[in-house]
């Protein structure tokens, strides 16, 4: 009996870009359900053209730099940059929006610094933020909850016919933000966009990433630092200045940690190893930078909401923290770290 | 050093040389008033105006100006010359005078004409620098009117707006809108776009030059090898 020759390694695995990228989409189902049960179906629509054009992109990228198509679009990484930046577009954002969007994610975001794992930003950011800053209008008509059926919903998002007036409502960080004369308790209770701690059903999509991420978390596709730095960072902020129930109050530490793109932030964005910090330490500073960006624009800011901002802005300073925060090598003694006078 | 033929200056100043595309001088104006094709087309005409000036001038004085103080008298050569034109567009286009602002007296500091100045016009004749200025001038002001085009067009679907800002009451009727109905994509019109659009022009004339490598390489007839045999006796037929 002859026994086939094998190298080592012998146990293979679970770890290939394929595999993970497949994980992170299973874990996003619950908080695609959430909005899809609390805005209706454009947000699938949104989900489905989004991850056609980003396909299409990259193929077309890959094809012009001759690099193998099949090989990287199975990678499915592309895939999460669009269910990402899907999820963070509006439900009835109009069909161009989703195409500008993902157009730059993945042709200026990804691939032209050299395709996966070469990008120093976050692409589905990066293509949240363009669309963010070019068409303001757009990118804030954020719907009521369950105010939008199918047939109009669509019609909106294709451009035949407009929803009618008032389908769009401000969201919970809006109202908070550009409230000057209520207090918190009139404002929870005249103000429809506001649920029990967070805004209305907001709470429901961010229990359901929370969800997702600590299967995430459980599967130990990335360590705990960069989420709890984030999620940490927040709250100590919201606690610190929590002016009570004040008009001029910028919400409760829960508030906070339940509204707007925090969980989904924290869990799928904070966590991508390619544009965050490297070593444990550095993920939990990038983390904490996060958060602390988070609150300091939700609050004093220009914008409702800011995981995209803050994300990018400390995707800037991610090599500056991989650089101060370089572990000891075994064997070593502790590195020095930064110039040394004379060198 | 031999004095280039005006057709090599030509082909230097637009293309092989060109100072935004590939000196990537003068970044400071070619992206700050881009933003728009008439903006751009003033600055462009203030920069050659100023060049094609600097450079004769310099060229003229080069006999006499110490080498070691070369370089604050050519820029007290470009400052007065800058502040000519600045006077100028005061006079005659005021409100451009006004968009413009800060950027107009920035010509002088504009790298590409002291580049200009200390590497070209400061070792050859008059005549060839004044067109070794204009040329470059062109280049520049091709490559700055194009991004200033583009990004209008991207930004609000229209191309060409406010030119009786430069051309007088004529030209109040020149805007071309050529894509009716548009949302106006204002990243191409904010800081980002110019980086965005420069690299892009940067990208297609890299690409334009490998091709015409790929061409030239392609027409090459290759000669043969002739055999390497000696003949030692006779001739074979």
């Amino acid at each position: 009996m002859a026994l086939p020759r094998i190298t080592s390694p012998h146990a293979k695995g679970n770890n290939r870009t394929q595999q993970v990228m497949l994980q992170v989409l299973l874990a996003a189902v619950p908080g695609i359900l959430a909005v899809t049960w609390l805005f209706g179906i454009g947000t699938l629509f949104n989900l489905l053209w989004a991850s056609l054009c980003a396909l299409g992109f990259e193929a077309a990228i890959l094809a012009l730099r001759k690099r193998p198509v099949a090989f990287f679009l199975k990678d499915y990484s592309v895939l999460v940059t669009a269910v990402l930046l899907a999820l963070a577009l509006p439900p009835y954002a109009p069909w161009w929006l989703t195409v500008v969007a993902t157009g730059f994610a993945v042709i200026l975001g990804k691939q032209l610094y050299g395709g996966l794992g070469q990008n120093p930003f976050n692409p589905a950011m990066l293509g949240y933020v363009v669309v963010l800053v070019s068409f303001p209008v757009e990118m804030t008509s954020w719907p009521a909850p369950h105010a939008v059926g199918m047939l109009e919903g669509l019609q909106q998002i294709l451009g035949i016919a407009n929803l009618p007036d008032g389908w769009a409502q401000a969201t919970a960080l809006d109202a908070l933000k550009v409230n000057k004369s209520l207090t918190i308790d009139e404002l929870w209770t005249q103000n429809p966009a506001f649920g029990r701690f967070g805004g209305a059903g907001s709470e429901a999509v961010n229990l359901a990433f929370l969800a997702g991420g600590l299967y995430l978390l459980h599967k130990r596709l990335f360590t705990w630092h960069a989420p709890v730095g984030m999620l940490a960072a927040l709250a100590l902020m919201s606690l610190l200045f929590w002016n009570g129930s004040g008009s001029d109050s910028h919400g409760s530490p829960l508030f906070h940690l339940l509204t707007g793109a925090t969980m989904l932030g924290a869990f799928f964005i904070v966590t991508d190893p390619v544009s965050g910090a490297t070593s444990n330490l550095g993920r939990l500073i990038f983390g904490i930078g996060v958060g602390l960006l988070v609150y300091v624009i939700r609050a004093w800011g220009g914008y409702p909401d800011a995981v995209a901002f803050a994300v990018l802005l400390m995707n800037l300073a991610a090599p500056t923290i991989d650089y101060y925060t370089r572990p000891r090598t075994y064997g070593h003694r502790k590195p020095t770290r930064g110039f040394k006078l004379g060198e | 050093m031999a004095s280039p033929s005006y057709r090599e200056i030509t082909i230097n100043g637009l293309w092989k040389n060109n100072p935004a595309l590939v000196q990537l001088l003068g970044l400071c104006p070619l992206l700050g008033v881009s933003n728009s094709a008439v903006n751009a087309l003033g600055l462009a005409l203030a920069s050659a105006l100023v060049l094609i000036c600097s450079n004769t001038a310099v060229s003229l004085v080069r006999g006499v100006v110490n080498t070691a103080v070369r370089l604050p008298a050519f820029v007290m050569i470009i400052a007065a010359l800058t502040t000519c034109i600045e006077l100028l567009m005061q006079a005659f286009t005021y409100e451009l005078y006004q968009i413009l602002g800060i950027f107009i007296p920035l010509i002088t500091t504009n790298c590409v004409i002291l580049g200009r100045a200390d590497g070209f016009a400061a070792k050859h004749d008059p005549a060839r620098a004044a067109y070794d200025g204009l040329v470059m001038g062109l280049g520049f002001g091709i490559v700055l009117v194009m991004i200033g085009a583009l990004r209008e067009l991207l930004g609000t679907g229209a191309v060409l707006a406010n030119m009786h800002l430069l051309f007088g009451p004529m030209a109040v009727n020149w805007q071309l809108t050529l894509i009716p109905e548009y949302k106006g994509f204002l990243l191409a019109i904010l800081p980002p776009g110019a980086f965005i659009v420069l690299g892009l022009l940067i990208a297609c004339k890299n690409r334009v030059d490998e091709v015409l490598a790929e061409r030239a390489k392609a027409q090459q007839v290759e000669v043969p090898v002739l055999s390497r045999r000696v003949r030692v006796t006779g001739v074979i037929e």
